[in-house]
């Protein structure tokens, strides 16, 4: 019988610059549990509703978290919109579609960058990240800002994207696809990187339906369970099929994120391609107030995020609540890490692609 | 195998220009669309203090009686409200982000003389308006009892002996 020992791991720690601690109880080199704690960075973003009216509240949505931003507003926007029983119009759908799949672009090259890192492929993780300035600067271009965006207002867009800024997208993201065939490859055949990641962290899809997992982390168990699927923005009218691979390992949940990447070009192409003309918002009166209360659901790049909107007719909100993926994932997380080998930690922590930002807000 | 895949990417990188740019020396260009920081034109601007309503961190502060306009840029988040919201569409963003500074400051701006000019003139303008109105309205009431009582009776009309009353 070995004894055992408690490490702790984090708030920093070598994976990302986000903070959770995780209570590692070992036994030799084995995790025999992980004991999560957070907390650390609560701003109590929510609680804003008492001094900021529901139009600034986009703003606030906005800024719960630096990488999920564009969906953050998004989906705030939309509950607002359905308790005020706006229709945005189409156009408007089909770029915030646009815009979310551009986020989940970064979102997942960001990833792939810092798995690269994870694992001690220094060169690799550099060449993700070049790949995702470029998609950082397409956000510059369309928006005016690469982490805060400010597009998103109740009713609509605050600027519209004009056609030929679309066309000249269209011709960045060939060269962006071109980059990514090339980073993608030693992620899905390098023999190294396979040593790190297949049979690590099994999560099967009974243990990850039971522990409520969301997004690419629950896909790559095998559940083809995507948000996007429900149809809200103009997802409806896309023809696509939520990614899933069978292995439930850090390999799968990888090669998931890979693929999605990929989705993400076609769906941008399809946006472009099938762009209706037209106005970008709904003017909103400014007697015009929300009544009411809403849940939505979207799919964020890393995972199912719900947003709550309670109005009571006047300007301020009575409640906003957001629910994000990776408050979703720490329950997996803590079983998978319970049975695995210390070093491989870091690399099972960032498969759930944690965002801490969001979970706590 | 993939590994030397990944080699001719190092190798090309090696003989190909930096993706990244000499900072200091090699200024970005900024896209059109850019949100540096917001700029008044203060010829134009007519101190009607909208955007200081509507900035969300209040970071913009409109002083009526001193005719001044002033902004807080370390509050203010570059969400382009203000802009949007201006009527006479004197601010603006600029693409260019503002200097890195020691300390918080308030930046101050005097509405310029060529503004209160033009405001002063608007307001005379509007004020002999005004004036030409009342008289005109004065005189017509003068003239409508008059033709009241030749007209045979109509709701208006009984309106405006209302009004004489």
């Amino acid at each position: 019988m070995s004894t055992r020992s408690v490490i702790p791991f984090g708030p920093q720690h070598p994976v990302l610059p986000e903070p959770i601690h995780l209570d590692l109880v070992l036994e030799d080199e084995k995790v025999v549990q992980a004991i999560p704690s957070i907390g650390f960075i609560h701003r109590g973003l929510e609680k804003l509703v008492d001094k900021k009216d529901f139009h600034e509240m986009v703003y606030v949505a906005e800024r719960i978290c630096g990488i999920c931003s564009l969906g953050h507003g998004l989906g705030y926007c939309d509950a607002v919109e359905h308790i005020m029983d706006l229709e945005v119009p189409d156009r408007a759908r089909y770029l915030r579609t646009m815009l979310s799949e551009l986020s989940r672009m970064h979102s997942h090259m960001l990833w792939l960058g810092l798995l690269a890192d994870a694992f001690g492929f220094e060169s690799l993780y550099m060449e993700c990240w070049r790949i995702r300035e470029e998609i950082l600067d397409m956000f510059e271009i369309a928006t005016g800002g690469r982490v805060i965006f400010s597009i998103m207002k109740i009713g609509g867009l605050r600027r519209d994207i004009p056609d030929d800024m679309l066309k000249d997208f269209r011709s960045r993201l060939d060269s962006i696809e071109e980059g990514l065939k090339i980073v993608s490859k030693p992620f899905v055949d390098d023999p190294a990187v396979k040593n790190r990641l297949v049979d690590v962290g099994i999560l099967t899809p009974e243990k990850a339906e039971l522990l409520g997992t969301a997004g690419p982390f629950l896909r790559a168990s095998g559940i083809a369970r995507d948000i996007r699927s429900t149809g809200y923005c103009a997802y409806g009218d896309i023809d696509f099929e939520p990614i899933t691979s069978t292995g439930c390992d850090s390999y799968a949940r990888t090669e998931v994120r890979i693929k999605e990447i990929y989705q993400a070009i076609d769906i941008m192409r399809q946006c472009i391609d099938k762009m209706p003309a037209g106005a970008v918002d709904v003017p909103v009166k400014p007697n015009q107030l929300p009544n009411g209360e809403f849940m939505t659901r979207i799919e964020q790049p890393r995972g199912e995020a719900l947003y709550y909107v309670k109005a009571n007719g006047t300007k301020f909100l009575d409640r906003m609540r957001v629910r994000t993926p990776t408050f979703a994932n720490i329950p997996a997380l803590v079983d998978v890490l319970a049975g695995c080998d210390f070093a491989d930690v870091p690399i099972l922590v960032l498969t759930i692609d944690p965002c801490i930002s969001c979970t706590e807000r | 195998m993939s590994l030397v895949n990944f080699n001719k990417t190092v190798i090309k990188n090696l003989f190909s220009k930096p993706a990244t740019r000499k900072y200091p020396f090699e200024p970005k260009e900024y896209p059109e669309r850019t949100r540096g920081h917001v700029v008044n034109d203060m010829d134009v601007c007519v101190l009607c203090g909208l955007c200081s309503i509507k900035c969300p961190t209040r970071a913009i502060t409109v002083d009526k009686a001193a005719k001044t306009w002033s902004i807080r840029p370390m509050s203010c988040i570059q969400c382009r409200c203000c802009v949007d919201n201006c009527p006479k569409k004197c601010l603006s963003m600029d693409n260019h982000f503002t200097e890195p500074g020691s300390e918080k400051v308030t930046k101050t701006f005097p509405q310029s003389e060529k503004a209160i000019a033009a405001q002063e003139a608007l307001m005379k303008a509007a004020k002999e308006r005004a004036a030409a109105a009342a008289a005109a309205k004065a005189a017509a009431n003068a003239q409508a009892p008059a033709a009241n009582a030749a007209a045979p009776a109509a709701p208006a009309k009984a309106e405006t002996e209302k009004k004489e009353d």
